[in-house]
């Protein structure tokens, strides 16, 4: 558990307001799902790995004498999808939606939060690659909005990796084991097989290896596809297609097989962003989850920032925070400076300042500007000890403006 | 010299460890099937103790660091690890006895012929568990869409196809047959009795002489060197023939265990047979004499649930576990149909004798100075809401599973535990401090099914017939 203090809030906000405004300019509508959800929500599609499941946190309901459990929300894009088939009523219209919300894992270390944030944007009934390569770029612009200018995504593709498992020929059981550690950020075992047993050999080790792949090399593996791989071949042209519209649009990237980290529900692109060798972020697309859900055939892609990430490396001074300029007010003791104080704090904050009234008379440290009341005449103060004398609420705003 | 605690189990374990720990010698003499005696001090080994609880409490106890190490049955051991794998708990080897495994079985006529027909079912699997952990953890490994785990106090296999869908329980190996009328669909996992450890005291504490002789009685192989207390005769299969009108016949759940012979007693006042419910013949699904009615045989702690959720619609139970059910969900669609007046027990608060206190004021006066007052009961509703409205806080409940009364006063403060006589509270030198409720048998039914005038009826004919065994 942690508190976020004035320090944390403000950082908060600011990120969550730079993603917020990011997301309506696109055209993406703010949605707020509830904390407790039904727990076969999200047993229901299937998509969860049993060992996330196995961490979330669930209990009974005031009706838990029916067995049914609820949960505190474990993800953030099964919740989104039902709100979109439970609003849209069978109409199925594409949405663009995007959520700043909290999600819950069970923690017994003690060292990490149970509770993490996220600033989310699904793109529901969008089709591959346009969809993709938006979220992908509004993600990117997010991060540069923040300054944080070294990010990029990596990409993976789900379903390039299981169009590879089936070509293995793996009993159901090692295709599902597999691909869970594959999913768990470990594709030598895939790499392994895959040299062994695929006659794609050395070329699958190349797209599986540390070194990524790039556009060229996914084409050329493409073309060594025959005729008994056209699962693998029209995944591989997904993928291509997606990595040529960002190429198109400008968007840094890298081909990491083993970014595919995460959800099982995942069918296609995936997308790590990562700043400083930091994840910051992660997404991809969901064409299964929707129909799974009975939302009908409604393809899906999203992703999601992860505010615990981004506010430590804003913290250490990657990226812009803005400074917000206060006017900290002294006065004296009698009413008349009181009143007066008051008054000019009125104006202030009407003109846009943010002006704290010293109360307590504890004297603030740290301020930018002071300004100290006296009933009939103001002084003005920065940090640099600079004095100037005001006559008037009129002369002391344009000498702030000026400033 | 840091003392060195260890927790052995009652019931089904206590015969075979007793004679491991004959052969190892480790002198904790008075562990004996039928001795009330819970505190043992080792007359060979100075500074080893231990204290005699329900096996289930076990893992819990030696987990939370109140021993340093327990023998209890590795099911257990699992079903805490599998929901709190970095718990203080280490399991430290298999003892070689009472072995087993806990399997999901589903009734043989239910159609679900492997565990891939549950993860493919398109309804909501009703399960039921003494081990609801591990069959949560089933569940979601299986990757089950939608499931409800109902958990139980035992009886698990008494339940389907008609009650739940799935029971995941535990078998002996000794026993040559499964339970009759259901089957196997999976193990869960094999084990048997194991010594576990604190994690924290296998690391700072020298255990090795305790080990030593213990390890040098089990062998080297942890082959089986003691054999296992005769086991109870076979529970009768479930012989109830399906009905053509299932969906309308009327569920009625009899109680097991102490409640049994006073329901017998009772049913026999009524005119009401009941046959295959006493004596040798007692089976999970006895047969009455009331049309309509069927019958299952299972505890009376899980009653109150089983009708709420409507897997039954009337059982006969106690007061005591209607009202702790009612504590936890107030709209819990569960009533009392009708006294029955017999099993009259009182339910108290008590405290160890030699505390000082006489009132519950005195007891919050005594809990000022410390970090939390330990309420033990297995009424944990009842004890919860005892807590919150005398204002103990802070407080923490600690869930047991019987012999409550061995945890005062170093396990836990306060006791919330059901008396008869007064007897075995004072033989345990425990001094009753308050009296929550007095507690009756009853018939309980489902309100929704009471209202339903499809059933209405049916329902009530079945109360009107227990009514005449009232005295």
């Amino acid at each position: 558990m942690r508190d976020m203090l004035p320090a944390d809030m403000a950082l908060f906000r600011h990120v969550e307001g730079v993603f917020r405004d990011c997301c309506l300019k696109w055209g993406y509508r703010e949605v707020k799902t509830p904390t407790v959800e039904y727990m076969h929500l999200f047993t229901s599609t299937g998509t969860l790995t049993p060992g996330m499941l196995g961490k979330v946190y669930s209990f009974l309901d005031w009706d838990g004498w029916s067995g049914e459990r609820v949960v505190l929300r474990p993800d953030c894009t099964i919740p989104v999808a039902r709100l979109y088939i439970e609003s849209s009523q069978g109409r199925s219209s594409p949405a663009k939606l995007f959520y700043v919300t909290n999600v819950f894992a069970f923690e017994e270390t003690g060292r990490e939060s149970r509770e993490r944030w996220q600033c989310g944007a699904e793109f529901l009934g969008g089709r591959a690659p346009g969809t993709d390569a938006e979220l992908v770029a509004l993600a990117l612009e997010v991060a540069r909005l923040l300054g944080l200018y070294g990010a990029e995504v990596r990409l993976s593709h789900v379903g390039v990796l299981r169009a590879l498992l089936r070509q293995l020929a793996l009993t159901e059981e090692e295709e599902s084991e597999v691909l869970d550690r594959v999913l768990d950020g470990n594709v030598e075992a895939l790499s392994r097989l895959s040299s062994q047993k695929s006659e794609l050999g050395g070329a699958l080790s190349l797209l599986l290896g540390q070194s990524g792949g790039s556009r060229g090399s996914l084409k050329n593996l493409r073309s060594l596809c025959g005729a008994g791989m056209k699962e693998l071949a029209r995944e591989l042209d997904d993928f291509v297609a997606l990595v040529d519209v960002l190429e198109a649009v400008g968007c840094p990237y890298r081909v990491d097989m083993g970014s595919a980290r995460g959800f099982e529900y995942y069918t296609g692109a995936t997308f790590q962003f990562m700043c400083r060798g930091r994840r910051i972020g992660a997404g991809g697309r969901y064409d299964a989850l929707v129909p799974m859900m009975g939302g009908g055939d409604v393809s899906a892609c999203g992703f999601a920032l992860y505010l615990d990430c981004l506010m430590p490396l804003l913290q250490a001074g990657v990226g812009q925070v803005p400074s917000w300029k206060g006017i900290y007010i002294t006065l004296a003791g009698d009413p008349a400076s009181l009143k007066a104080a008051f008054g000019v704090a009125r104006v202030l904050r009407e003109a846009g300042f943010v002006a704290d009234v010293d109360l307590s008379g504890g004297g603030k440290t740290g301020w930018d500007w002071r300004l100290d009341v006296q009933p009939s005449s103001f002084t003005l103060k920065n940090s640099k000890g600079e004095s100037f004398s005001v006559a008037s609420v009129a002369e002391l705003l344009r000498l702030l403006e000026a400033r | 010299m840091r003392r060195l605690r260890l927790a052995l189990p009652k019931g089904r374990l206590l015969r075979p460890t007793r004679v491991l720990l004959e052969k190892a010698g480790l002198g904790l003499d008075g562990y004996t099937e039928g001795s009330r005696q819970y505190r043992l001090e080792s007359q060979r080994i100075p500074g080893l103790c231990a204290k005699v609880f329900q096996e289930r409490d076990i893992p819990v106890q030696v987990a939370i660091g109140n021993y340093d190490m327990g023998i209890c049955g590795r099911q257990w051991v699992e079903e805490l690890l599998v929901r709190y794998p970095l718990s203080g708990l280490v399991l430290v080897r298999d003892l070689g006895y009472a072995r087993g495994r806990v399997v999901a079985a589903v009734a043989g006529s239910s159609g679900f012929k492997s565990v891939r027909d549950l993860a493919h079912d398109n309804g909501t699997l009703r399960i039921v568990s003494e081990y609801p952990n591990l069959a949560e953890s089933l569940a979601l490994g299986l990757r089950i869409r939608r499931f409800k785990v109902f958990p139980v106090w035992g009886a698990a296999e008494a339940y389907p196809p008609e009650n739940s869908e799935v029971a995941v329980l535990w078998r002996d190996s000794e026993r040559n047959t499964f339970f009759p009328g259901i089957v196997p669909l999976k193990v869960v996992l094999e084990g048997g009795a194991c010594l576990v450890a604190n994690r924290e005291s296998w690391e700072r504490l020298d255990m090795g002489e305790v080990l030593g002789l213990l390890c040098q009685a089990i062998g080297p192989g942890g082959e089986e060197v003691v054999s296992t207390m005769p086991e109870p005769p076979v529970q009768t299969s479930c012989t109830v023939a399906p009905s053509k009108s299932g969906d309308e016949c009327v569920w009625l759940a009899l109680p097991d265990g102490h409640q049994q012979a006073h329901v017998v007693r009772f049913l026999s006042r009524t005119g009401v047979a009941v046959e295959g419910y006493s004596g040798r013949e007692s089976g999970r699904c006895p047969s009455i004499s009331l049309p309509g009615v069927r019958v299952k045989v299972v505890r009376p702690q899980d009653m109150p649930q089983q009708v709420a959720s409507g897997n039954f619609d009337l059982a006969v139970t106690g007061q005591d576990w209607l009202t702790d059910h009612l504590c936890r969900f107030p709209s819990s669609p569960v009533e009392e149909v009708l006294d029955l007046g017999f099993g009259r027990v009182r339910l108290v608060a008590a405290v160890n004798g030699d505390m000082g206190v006489e009132s519950v004021s005195q007891l919050k006066q005594w809990g000022r100075n410390r970090s939390a007052l330990r309420i033990a009961s297995e009424y944990v509703n009842l004890a919860d809401r005892f807590g919150r409205e005398h204002h103990l806080a802070p407080y923490r409940v600690v869930p047991t599973w019987g012999a409550t009364e061995a945890f005062l006063p170093e396990d836990a403060d306060l006791l919330i535990e059901n008396t008869e006589t007064g007897r075995t509270l004072a033989e345990h030198n425990l001094k009753v401090i308050d009296t929550l409720a007095v507690s009756t048998a009853c018939l309980i039914g489902n309100r929704h099914a009471l209202a339903s005038p499809a059933r209405r009826k049916k329902l009530l004919a079945v109360a009107d017939a227990f009514r005449k065994g009232l005295g």
